[in-house]
């Protein structure tokens, strides 16, 4: 309620507009772009508004794909479904491991957590090299299993865990033993439903995570129907360097924002609410 | 801020002036209601009411953290409605102290001061004084989280203080402190106003904190002031049941009562209580209250009550009785020697009766 | 389900042995990175782009939440339409930026050659540079503010009053109090998002540069892919590996130092 002058106010939301439309312009013209046809996106100054040909494109590029390349359907399904497991498999794996570190007082606990820390922190980018041998070794290159165990393996997630684990008052736990729980009890009957928040957010993060996944698909896969969509806008961009098909481009890359975009959106309240409660 | 103080400063003495101020949350809820009310300079004035009255949004509204919907407020004869809080020469204590607490005690208290400008060496020997006053000397370079409850208390009152303003407003300083402390900064604080000679308004939900402190209480109700008066005045002759009940602990005991057609009995359940001079209203259905300490137990009493339990306190006891479905409550001198069970007769002081009425809860 | 878990995990410890296992040239590797001129380059353009990305985000994100801080009304709605660029993927993002950069028909680029400033980030290196940290910062803008709103958010409102009341104009609220008390989540941001500008900003250097013009935009996550997928040179590029390692390894435990440290309000 200070000083809630109209003029300091009206400034504020100026500046949050300015910064809203700063941020948002790329995403609109985006929208604009896979609204045209090839013709009009070559021709300068670029349309800022919308065209006529939105459904044409997106039937084009969903439907029969670019140039010859995998139908954009197959690569949001591949997508979805490497998106899905990386952060399912993510999220259990991270939970039963915090429960681990948090509540089991075996030998070297302490230990056992920097080395998972340590050596799972490393994201993806970094330990390529080793990770992609033993994948190509196994025969899972060009297979779900081969794009999604080695992003699984990480420990991001069992680290928020054990920060949202250790936030739990300890009297849950004593009151669940008077109660008479086991172990497996008192985790799935009351640590998973007090964590739902920080596992909401962490679907959030890792479903993101998954769909934008982007070094690690190119690598392992060479067949074209094992492709994702995101890969897809970096051959289209390479593939047309001389003549770039905007519209196509850009239609893809609408399709490969729409659902993490979604998902943010429509979490959003338990995934801010997760995020920087268990982060800090 | 010149054009709108010319006013209020030269026909009105008193310090703080509250007129008409009402309080409406853009939701359409009415906060307060038309409070009006004058505070003299060095008053010790006490905001007391329930939680939920609307006293800390009053206090607020005179701080300027709150806008004033209606009416308008004068501090020293000005007329600050629409003044920041920094203009309006006033000084807060927070229930939650708010001590920043990236600095230290000394800077805390330096900070206001400093954003006023005033020369360095002046500012520090303010705030030499005010820790001095308040026994922190030793503290200025420690930082809030270091500090115990009561010292904070101290610091955020030590921040106010070296400001020199012309209003202390607090905002239910002490609650957050143990029964003991309480006690203690009660004293101290009452001290230190009646030797700074500073107006004060302050807050507190704590009826015992606001007789002990204040030199004029308002009770608030809903965003209505019930009453405004010293504290004698308000425990003497509440003007509404609300106060009544309010005010003196234990609460005061109500029994409903039929008045007789002459004005002259009162009776409840088998009980008819002659009163001592006529008393008329419009309707018959009376409430009826006399306060713990003002009965006399008597073999020829005039009230029979059955006893529920006791509480022994040493110099005295506080008896839990029935009369009738009315629970009643007692407080006696001494040890009075009665069980569960037990009937007793007492008498009511007769000069000490209250009469409301039944239905508008006001004073007869 | 812990043992199979522990299963995982230990397959991914051998994994990495195995990418060390290599020890006999491992030292070798080192050296010869060091006294590798181009990988030393290559290190300190990866700070340098770090820096920028971590400052231009931080400071947009900063003064955006500031103000979304002080409305009373729509902070909900703001949050919701500066939260979008955090699903992007960097690849998408890349694509983005690309186009409205695009020299001949880019709708920023043909703005900017109409100005008289000639665009063509193909060609010219710190263009090509600022494209990426452009890219790579307006996809972390949403990320950083709301942790910043979330941290001005849990300063006591009363400390804010008391401030108002001590005097302090609005922006000395905010450089007094607001700012110093928000220094944990500022930290915490900065490690976030150096690691962010290290490793994750792959994809958009790939999509918009690839590395180039003249190595101008390689930095060293991209060398390692470069020196080991296309270049083919495995030793030196797990010793690579390992600089990053440590790097990362070096940040988190950085960052999870700052990670208990709260402000007692």
């Amino acid at each position: 309620m200070i000083e809630n002058r109209p003029v300091s106010t009206a400034i504020s939301h100026f500046v949050l507009l300015a910064g809203v439309a700063i941020v948002l312009f790329p995403i609109w013209i985006t929208i604009v772009a896979a609204s045209h046809d090839v013709a009009r996106l070559l021709e300068v100054p670029l349309p800022l508004g919308l065209g006529d040909q939105f459904f044409e494109n997106l039937k084009q590029v969903v439907g029969k794909g670019v140039e010859g390349s995998t139908p954009i359907g197959i690569m949001l399904f591949n997508s979805l479904v490497m998106a899905l497991m990386i952060a399912f498999g993510k999220i259990s794996i991270s939970l039963l491991s915090a429960y681990a570190i948090v509540y089991f007082d075996f030998r070297f606990r302490m230990l056992f957590f920097w080395m998972i820390f340590i050596t799972l922190m490393l994201p993806v980018e970094v330990r390529i090299l080793p990770t992609y041998e033993v994948v190509a070794k196994l025969g899972m290159l060009d297979t779900y299993w081969g794009l999604t165990i080695p992003l699984i393996a990480s420990a991001t997630a069992t680290f928020m865990f054990r920060q949202t684990f250790l936030s739990v008052p300890d009297e849950l736990l004593e009151a669940a033993r008077i109660d008479g729980a086991g172990p497996m009890q008192f985790f799935w009957d009351i640590l998973l439903p007090v964590s739902r928040t920080s596992i909401a957010a962490m679907f959030v993060i890792l479903f993101i995570y998954g769909w934008n996944q982007y070094l690690w698909p190119l690598l392992v896969t060479t067949d074209k129907n094992m492709m994702t969509i995101v890969m897809s806008i970096k051959n289209m961009m390479e593939a047309l360097e001389e003549t770039p098909k905007w519209h196509h481009i850009m239609m893809t890359a609408l399709l490969a924002m729409i659902p993490p975009v979604l998902v943010v959106i429509g979490m959003q309240k338990l995934f801010v609410k997760g995020l920087t409660e268990t982060e800090k | 801020m010149s054009d709108s103080s010319t006013k209020g400063s030269s026909q009105n003495p008193s310090h703080i002036r509250l007129k008409g101020v009402e309080k409406i949350y853009p939701n359409g809820y009415k906060a307060i209601h038309g409070i009006d009310m004058e505070i003299e300079e060095g008053e010790f004035v006490v905001l007391v009411g329930p939680s939920g009255c609307g006293k800390s949004t009053l206090l607020r509204m005179v701080a300027g953290l709150e806008d004033i919907t209606h009416g308008e407020v004068y501090i020293a004869g000005r007329k600050v409605n629409d003044l920041e809080p920094s203009q309006r020469d006033i000084a807060m204590v927070f229930q939650n102290y708010a001590l920043y607490p990236h600095m230290t005690v000394y800077k805390n208290m330096a900070y206001g001061l400093k954003n006023l400008g005033t020369p360095k060496d002046e500012i520090d020997k303010r705030v030499n004084e005010v820790a001095k006053l308040l026994e922190l000397e030793e503290l200025l370079n420690r930082r809030p989280k270091q500090l115990s409850g009561g010292q904070r208390q101290r610091v955020a009152m030590g921040r106010a203080i070296v400001r020199k303003p012309t209003a202390f407003l607090f905002d239910e300083p002490l609650s957050n402190l143990d029964a003991k402390l309480r006690v203690q900064m009660r004293l101290v604080i009452k001290n230190l106003q009646a030797r700074l000679g500073t107006t004060t308004l302050y807050v507190t939900h704590d009826q015992v904190e606001a007789m002990t402190m204040a030199d004029r209480l308002i009770v608030l109700k809903d965003g209505i002031a019930e009453q405004i008066g010293t504290p004698m005045e308000l425990y003497d002759r509440p003007e509404t049941q609300f106060v009544a009940g309010f005010i003196g602990s234990p609460a005061m005991n109500f029994i409903e009562a039929d008045l007789s057609d002459d004005g002259n009995t009162l009776q409840f359940g088998d009980t008819k209580l002659p009163l001592k001079e006529k008393l008329s209203n419009q309707t018959s259905k009376i409430t009826f209250g006399f306060r713990p300490e003002h009965v006399t137990l008597s073999d020829s009493g005039a009230m029979s009550l059955q006893v529920n339990l006791v509480e022994h306190l040493g110099a005295e006891s506080i008896i839990h009785a029935k009369l009738g479905d009315s629970p009643i409550t007692l407080r006696l001198n001494g040890h009075i020697d009665a069980k569960n069970g037990d009937t007793l007769k007492v008498d009511i002081d007769a000069d000490r009766y209250h009469f409301f009425d039944k239905n508008a809860g006001i004073r007869i | 389900m812990w043992p199979a878990s522990q299963a995982v995990y230990q397959s991914l410890l051998v994994e990495d042995a195995f990418g060390m296992s290599s020890q006999f040239v491992w030292l070798d590797n080192f050296i010869e990175l060091f006294e590798d001129d181009h990988y030393i380059k290559t290190f300190g353009r990866t700070l340098f782009f770090s820096a920028m990305v971590a400052m231009l985000s931080l400071s947009v994100s900063l003064v955006l939440a500031a103000m979304a801080d002080r409305v009373i009304r729509g902070t909900g709605i703001y949050r919701t339409l500066l939260i979008w660029p955090y699903a992007v993927a960097p690849v998408v993002a890349g694509a983005l930026w690309v186009f409205l950069f695009y020299p001949t028909t880019g709708i920023i680029s043909t703005f900017l050659t109409s100005m008289g400033y000639e665009w063509n980030h193909q060609l010219k290196g710190n263009q090509a540079m600022a494209l990426v940290v452009i890219a790579a910062a307006w996809k972390q803008i949403s990320y950083n503010f709301l942790f910043f709103l979330a941290g001005m958010q849990a300063i006591p409102k009363s400390l804010i009053e008391a401030a108002a009341i001590d005097a302090a104009s609005p922006a000395k609220r905010f450089w007094t109090i607001i700012f110093p008390l928000i220094t944990p989540t500022t930290f915490f941001l900065l490690v976030v998002n150096i690691v962010y500008a290290f490793f994750e900003t792959f994809g958009i250097i790939h999509v918009v540069t690839k590395g180039g013009p003249a190595n101008a935009t390689e930095i060293l996550v991209f060398k390692v892919y470069n020196d080991g997928f296309v270049g083919l040179d495995l030793g030196g590029s797990a010793a690579q590996s390992v600089i990053l390692m440590v790097l990362v390894i070096g940040m988190t435990i950085f960052q999870f130092k700052y990670i208990e440290r709260k402000v007692e309000y």
